[in-house]
């Protein structure tokens, strides 16, 4: 065989792999780059801020730490055909079932107020007044979901999951220096030593990478695209794909934050936009469209979490493969979630620190039992077969639930007890 | 009330549909979801602290 007729042989073996790569790319990608929402954003740009490219290489080692959670819930969906919540009912009977149901339902709509929140602020720079934010998007998300095809709405939400990439060229108009980013942010360091200030920003960025309803949405958006053992593997690199996505996105924001507004208090991502746009009107525009499509994102993915994980255990049609008659109950739940979240930044004088602070204690709660349950079924052999966990999967993955257990519950309760730690 | 009493009669059929759990109880299981029963009481605790003295302070 000539060298020719090699390259062509290897060149259609890759291109097959993309080919079949693009046709199961989708739950990993948007679930990981959905992790990027509006409070992902404020952290992020809270990190850049604070301590400017000093926290780089921490963010780098939450690649790992997210890859491994999330892998697990696509064996699960592949192997099972079943979404993370009707597995605990099943596995664990009736009383842990609810405790996550419920659990779910309330962080996630909890959350989506939060997203909320984000949405009207980053349009209210450009001067859209929140409540037409609101209605124009419960109005673009029932366009998005009502159309009634999983694959149509999956590349819907992949167009949005590239604009979040805005912040890449946001953090090369800034002009960094790179020399610094190197030195300063790759090489591992505790800037102003080990502190509280440090540690609560630490616990932050590890809480906005890992949350309760990424586990429920992935494993339920892996049964309703109809993924399958043999789609393992690709499923698996579109969630290494998706992880490296996330931080990269991750590290430019804190790249553009910890240029322009090194050492300025910044407590939203919003506030961080209006900053920006003192110093460069593009730049700061083009952090408000960022936040608000985390928000858009983050509030498509969760929504749905909740109305699969519902459609699941009241045993409604629950995939967005149906229509609107065949499948009412998971589509009312759906818009009753998001327009009830929706109104909360509209009530004058609605308690929205408060709000975000519970966010942050319940998750605590539902978080750790959700990554239990996760090792627990992914080592039930008679179940999983060939796709439960290896002992070096248990290794890895044991001690990064219990990490993310420990410091989640530690920044649950500085959220609780503000004093505690200082 | 209709709606209700089909919605109390859906919880029970759910409840009855998952009232055994499938996974094998071995001793990892049950020491893991044991760990997990103490860890939420322990949480729940912390909150009602919390509620109770913000309320004191209210």
């Amino acid at each position: 065989m000539d060298i020719f007729s090699v390259l062509y042989y290897r060149f259609k073996k890759v291109w097959k792999a993309i080919r079949l790569y693009l046709v199961i790319a989708g739950p990993g990608l948007v679930v990981m780059i959905a992790d990027n929402d509006a409070g992902g954003i404020t952290t992020y740009a809270a990190t850049g801020a604070q301590y400017g490219y000093h926290l780089i290489w921490f963010l780098l080692l939450l690649i790992p730490v997210a890859y491994y959670v999330q892998e697990m819930t696509v064996r699960l969906g592949a192997v099972t055909k079943r979404g993370h919540a009707e597995a605990i009912f099943e596995s664990f009977g009736a009383f842990w079932g609810w405790f996550s149901l419920i659990d779910l339902m309330i962080v996630d709509w909890l959350t989506l107020v939060t997203e909320f929140v984000g949405m009207t602020a980053a349009l209210s720079i450009f001067g859209v007044p929140a409540w037409l934010t609101v209605i124009l998007v419960v109005l673009l998300m029932g366009i998005i979901v009502l159309n009634g095809r999983y694959w149509t709405w999956e590349k819907i939400a992949l167009g949005f999951c590239l604009l979040n990439l805005i912040y890449i060229p946001a953090a090369f108009m800034v002009n960094p220096s790179i020399a610094s980013i190197v030195g300063q942010g790759l090489i591992p360091n505790l800037p102003g030593g080990f502190n509280n200030e440090l540690f609560f920003l630490l616990m932050a960025n590890i809480g906005t990478t890992i949350a309760p309803w990424m586990l429920f949405f992935q494993q339920s958006s892996v049964v309703d695209k109809g993924l399958l053992e043999k789609d393992i593997k690709m499923g698996k690199l579109d969630t290494f794909i998706g992880s490296i996505i996330t931080v990269a996105v991750a590290i430019f924001i804190v790249i553009v934050t910890g240029t322009l507004l090194h050492g300025a208090p910044i407590d939203d991502a919003a506030t961080a936009a209006r900053m920006l746009m003192k110093t460069n009107h593009y730049i700061g525009a083009f952090m408000a469209i960022g936040l608000f499509d985390a928000g858009l994102l983050g509030a498509i993915c969760i929504s749905l979490a909740s109305s699969w994980a519902f459609g699941e255990i009241f045993g409604w049609a629950h995939s967005l493969n149906t229509k609107v008659k065949e499948a009412p109950w998971f589509y009312i739940s759906f818009f009753i979630t998001l327009a009830t979240a929706g109104v909360v930044p509209l009530i004058p004088g609605a308690p929205l620190v408060l709000i975000t602070l519970f966010v942050q204690v319940v998750a605590v709660t539902l978080l750790p039992a959700a990554l239990v349950f996760l090792i627990l079924l992914l080592n039930d052999k008679k179940t999983m077969g060939e796709y439960a966990n290896t002992l070096l999967q248990n290794i890895v993955s044991t001690m990064i639930v219990v990490l993310i257990i420990i410091l989640s519950t530690l920044y649950g309760i500085s959220a609780l007890f503000p004093n505690l730690f200082k | 009330m209709r709606m209700l009493k089909q919605f109390i009669s859906k919880i029970r059929e759910i409840n009855q549909r998952y009232a055994k759990p499938k996974i094998e109880m071995s001793k990892g299981v049950s020491f893991s979801l044991a760990v997990l029963r103490i860890y939420l009481f322990v949480l729940v605790l912390l909150m009602i602290y919390k509620f109770i003295t913000v309320i004191k302070v209210l």
